[in-house]
């Protein structure tokens, strides 16, 4: 259950982004989580709303955008469909991960600025 | 202040970040890379399930390496010290770092593990992660390279259930072979999961009971030792942070 350890380094960023620019309240954010960056989502959102209590997040709503894991030739470009050898069967090369197929990323925070 | 009239209110503003949750743990971990890097060490985290045979393992690199190498290790164990006693008995110099109730490492445990520890003489440096499958894959820890210990008794389709774990794997130890007469597990189904989520899949079959395959392990750590950049041992890396501790840089 790493879910909680991740959320815990989310508020801490938080706070240090709303302190920086002397936000009286953070609103909103918005974090991507890849299909294959080790996150259980639903997990992930439970863990953020028993946590945010107290913290500058408390009222903070977030948004989880999930971001599909594409695999493609490092070569070619051509796809290879999930659960298939990683390797393309045309130019024999390892297949690459689409962006953020494996990140959780904080995009945006919603903040309330004097 | 409000744009619109100047009447004194607070406006809402949307501030783009576009940051890895983890980039404080990422930090730490590049932190670790260069002082392992700089004092020539080669650090390498190991993971597999509870009971995969991680510790077994480490022993029989210990016999198998017959002194070449001086051998450290750092285990991460929720509540007991008996693997890092166990392998001090097999002459691996060793580290328990308790984590309680956490599932996985983090780079700041393993930063704060060197401490007191001669890490510095050794030529490599094992990570030995908490027993599991999901959790220890996604922090950096400032390691040269992943390997997974996965034991034949788990079952074959282990690659395709953890993806994560095994993608981000450099090397795969198939582990306790010697079992295989006993079992109906087939390797070469392991073989073929593992080729579906590590781009560039890599694996050796051994057995710490018997040493097999154990060459093809240790020789795979001589290659992974040649190829690393040797450092001057100097503080050759930049310290963009305050650390109030001393070990030794």
């Amino acid at each position: 259950m790493h879910e909680y350890s991740l959320v815990q380094s989310l508020v801490t960023r938080v706070e240090a982004l709303a302190l920086a620019r002397k936000a009286t309240a953070v609103h909103r954010l918005v974090v991507s989580v890849g299909e294959l960056a080790g996150l259980d989502p639903e997990l992930f959102q439970t863990a953020y709303d028993t946590f945010r209590t107290g913290t500058i997040c408390e009222r903070a709503a977030m948004e989880l955008r999930r971001v599909p894991a594409r695999w493609a030739c490092s070569g070619c470009g051509r796809g290879i469909p999930k659960g298939e050898v990683l390797t393309c069967p045309d130019c024999g090369l390892p297949a690459r991960l689409s962006a953020g197929g494996d990140e959780i990323l904080l995009e945006t925070i919603e903040m309330e600025v004097p | 202040m409000c744009t619109t009239c100047g009447c004194g209110d607070t406006s809402l503003v949307p501030v783009d970040v576009h940051e890895k949750i983890l980039a404080g743990n990422d930090r730490v971990a590049r932190h670790n890379r260069e002082h392992f890097a700089a004092a020539g060490v080669l650090a390498l985290n190991l993971m597999g399930s509870p009971g995969a045979g991680k510790t077994a393992l480490l022993e029989a690199t210990a016999r198998a390496s017959g002194g070449r190498w001086r051998l450290g290790a750092v285990s991460g164990d929720l509540a007991t010290d008996n693997d890092a006693r166990r392998l001090e008995k097999a002459g691996i110099p060793s580290r328990t770092i308790t984590t309680g109730q956490g599932c996985h490492l983090d780079a700041e445990l393993v930063h704060a593990s060197l401490h007191g520890f001669a890490w510095k003489d050794l030529d490599l440096f094992f990570i030995e992660n908490v027993g599991n499958l999901v959790c220890p894959a996604i922090y950096d820890l400032g390691q040269a390279a992943n390997v997974v210990a996965l034991s034949v008794t788990e079952g074959e389709d282990k690659p395709q259930k953890y993806p994560v774990m095994f993608k981000g794997a450099d090397l795969v130890l198939i582990t306790k072979c010697d079992l295989l007469p006993h079992l109906e597990a087939d390797v070469s189904k392991i073989l073929d999961g593992l080729r579906r989520v590590m781009p560039r899949p890599a694996s050796i079959q051994v057995s710490a009971r018997t040493g097999e395959g154990m060459d093809a392990w240790i020789g795979w750590l001589e290659a992974r030792r040649a190829g690393m950049a040797r450092g001057t041992g100097a503080a050759a890396h930049a310290h963009d942070h305050d650390h109030g501790h001393g070990h030794g840089h």
